[in-house]
């Protein structure tokens, strides 16, 4: 075999589909670092840990806005920056930071305008990455939505050349904490109708772990449920992410909502999980605390069993709300996506972004459970009069719940 | 973000509070504007990845007594040093008492004397608590002779 022979990695779309026929989840990290070494080091390291892996570039901030001429400054400088300047580094550099890596790698970034990242990533071989018109709109720019739709669509066109693209939906995401999952779980699904209508035929779909464990599974299964009414004939799998809001401070609180993500993805057929490190709450972080969280939820993974029924609370019928609601409004996705923002029918929670109203609100209830407290436009019941305003405190209350229940359960482990 | 908050004396102080061109976290933004709204300061919050060019308008623009900048992805030193370099060659704007916060590197290193020595008027540690900051804010109410906690 030739030295240069190009690296055989499977792809993307196809190797979680294998690991879940065989009943292993895939974990992956949340990685980047600008040197190019340390990220091939960590790409290395994650190939290499004890767990079905899938390798992260996570590309920096400069990058994802677009200020190419703010990368080269950096790069130039010698500053750190808190992502791999995928489009910036000389094409060679990058070539040598991904030769042989064998597994695939998927490119995350937060771009609403990710067209020059696509064209960089397939200049390079690669065929994975995330995102969506809303969910990498409205929590990361300021660019208006309905210039989000356009990039969106016209990357997916780029993307869906390759015969193996995968895109994932980061719609399950949105703001990261706070948000009721029906709303979470409507906008993944409708991303990944998106997906679909500009050529994507591999596409995984997010949902991020919220407040209450019970919650969460009955959110996945609706989420399988729409999948399967409303992308039918997509290769489709679930990602679940590790909480992506405030997070436990200590070691042990990190590694139980971590164990508990982990147990969350098998409970609910997930075939992905990404990861959060015991650095999280503090900085970014190590190649090797990276590993040891790829490991830990592997591990907490293979004690968990897929769970066959959930409880009904009404997930599954207000997704299902939300989505119909926005199909009614146009023909094109994209519109009609452009024009439920505009008339509040769709309405994130505590996102500034001036094409979102703001009128809708959600509030944690006595089991953690998160619930609509206003709804604003969105055609959805709301929940019990609440106080108009909320208060700084009751602001990082809200914010702090899951990191309480962690760093406390851990301080009363680790004992005296 | 609530909409017009009508019991603030309008003869309070004014702030904006914004984030740095390249940051997208807003969450901190959201409870920074309610821990000065508690305080009786009137708020415009600018939101996610504000470019220099839209603080410095804005700043021109309402003339604010503070301005509340607070990063988090990382790039915050960075991307502080030139967006006060930006305001302070606003002459109408040399003045202005202009903080910052957050996690403002990813080396969580002490950049405050550059960033002081740079322009701004007060760094606040990411882990020292909010009580320095409400005391600053006092004290700026104090020097301007403007009421302030009148709810
Ligand atoms: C939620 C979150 C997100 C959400 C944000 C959604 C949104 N629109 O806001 C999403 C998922 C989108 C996100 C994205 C990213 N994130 Co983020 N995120 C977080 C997380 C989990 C919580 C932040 C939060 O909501 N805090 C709640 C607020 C109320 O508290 P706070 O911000 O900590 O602020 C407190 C103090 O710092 C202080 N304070 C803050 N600012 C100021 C300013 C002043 C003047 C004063 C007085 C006080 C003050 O007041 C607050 C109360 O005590 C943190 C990790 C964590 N803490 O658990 C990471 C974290 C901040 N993110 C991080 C990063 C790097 C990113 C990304 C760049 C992705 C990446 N490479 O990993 C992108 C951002 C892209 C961009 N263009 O900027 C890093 C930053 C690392 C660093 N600085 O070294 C962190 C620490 C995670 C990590 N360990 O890697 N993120």
């Amino acid at each position: 075999m030739s030295l240069l022979a190009p690296p055989v990695a499977a792809p993307f779309g196809a190797l979680v589909a294998a690991c879940q026929a065989r009943g292993e989840l895939v974990v992956q990290p949340r990685m980047g670092f600008a040197d190019p070494a340390a990220m091939r080091a960590g790409l290395l390291a994650t190939g290499a840990a004890r767990a079905a892996t899938i390798g992260t570039v996570t590309l920096d901030s400069y990058t994802r806005v677009g200020d190419h001429g703010a990368v080269r400054q950096a790069l130039a400088a010698g500053a750190d920056l808190n992502g791999y300047p995928l489009v910036d580094h000389d094409h060679d550099v990058t070539a040598a930071m991904l030769a042989g890596l064998g597994f695939p790698v998927q490119v995350r970034h937060g771009s609403a305008d990710p067209r020059r990242i696509v064209l960089a990533l397939l200049d390079h071989g690669l065929h994975a990455t995330e995102g969506g018109p809303v969910s990498y709109c409205l929590p990361y720019s300021r660019t208006p939505l309905a210039t989000a739709v356009e990039h969106w669509r016209q990357a997916c066109a780029l993307l869906a050349a390759h015969p193996d693209a995968h895109l994932e939906t980061f719609g399950g995401c949105m703001m990261g904490q706070l948000c009721p999952p029906s709303l979470l779980v409507a906008l993944s699904v409708l991303e990944g109708m998106f997906f679909w209508e500009h050529g994507i035929r591999c596409i995984s779909f997010s949902y991020a772990q919220q407040t209450h464990p019970g919650q969460d599974e009955e959110a996945l299964a609706a989420l399988r449920t729409l999948i399967g009414r409303y992308v039918p004939h997509a290769r489709a799998h679930m990602v679940v992410y590790t909480y992506m809001g405030v997070y436990p401070r200590t070691p042990g609180g990190a590694l139980g909502l971590l164990a508990e993500s982990a147990r969350l993805a098998v409970r609910a057929g997930a075939g992905r999980l990404i990861v959060k490190t015991t650095a999280e709450a503090h900085r970014l972080p190590t190649v090797a605390e990276n590993v040891a969280a790829l490991e830990y939820a592997a591990a907490a993974a293979r004690s968990a069993h897929r769970r066959s029924s959930t409880a009904d609370t009404g997930v599954l019928a207000e997704a299902t709300d939300l989505i119909d609601n926005v199909l009614s409004l146009d023909d094109d996705l994209g519109t009609a996506l452009v024009k439920a923002f505009a008339t509040g029918q769709l309405d994130v929670p505590f996102c500034l972004h001036p094409d979102n109203a703001g009128r809708a609100r959600g509030y944690l209830d006595a089991e953690g459970r998160l619930r609509w407290q206003r709804v604003g436009a969105m055609p959805i019941a709301a929940g019990p009069p609440g106080p108009d305003r909320i208060t700084a405190a009751g602001l990082l209350d809200a914010l702090r719940f899951v990191e309480r229940r962690f760093d406390s359960t851990s301080l009363e482990w680790s004992g005296p | 973000m609530n909409g017009p908050t009508m019991s603030i004396e309008v003869a309070g102080l004014s702030a904006i509070v914004t984030s740095l061109s390249s940051d997208a976290h807003t969450w901190n933004l959201v409870y920074l504007q309610l821990v000065l709204e508690e305080l009786g300061v009137r708020v415009a919050n600018l939101g996610a990845c504000v470019p220099d060019e839209v603080i410095v308008g804005e700043c021109a623009e309402r003339r604010p007594d503070l301005v509340v900048v607070s990063s988090l992805n990382g790039h915050g030193c960075r991307d502080g040093v030139r967006l006060i370099g930006a305001l302070r060659a606003e002459p109408a704007l040399v003045a202005t008492p202009v903080v910052i916060g957050g996690k403002l590197d990813v080396a969580a290193s002490d950049n405050s004397a550059r960033l002081l020595s740079a322009g701004f008027d007060a760094v606040f540690d990411d882990t020292a608590g909010l009580l320095p900051f409400r005391s600053f804010v006092r004290t700026l109410a104090g020097r301007a002779g403007l009421p302030i906690g009148t709810r």
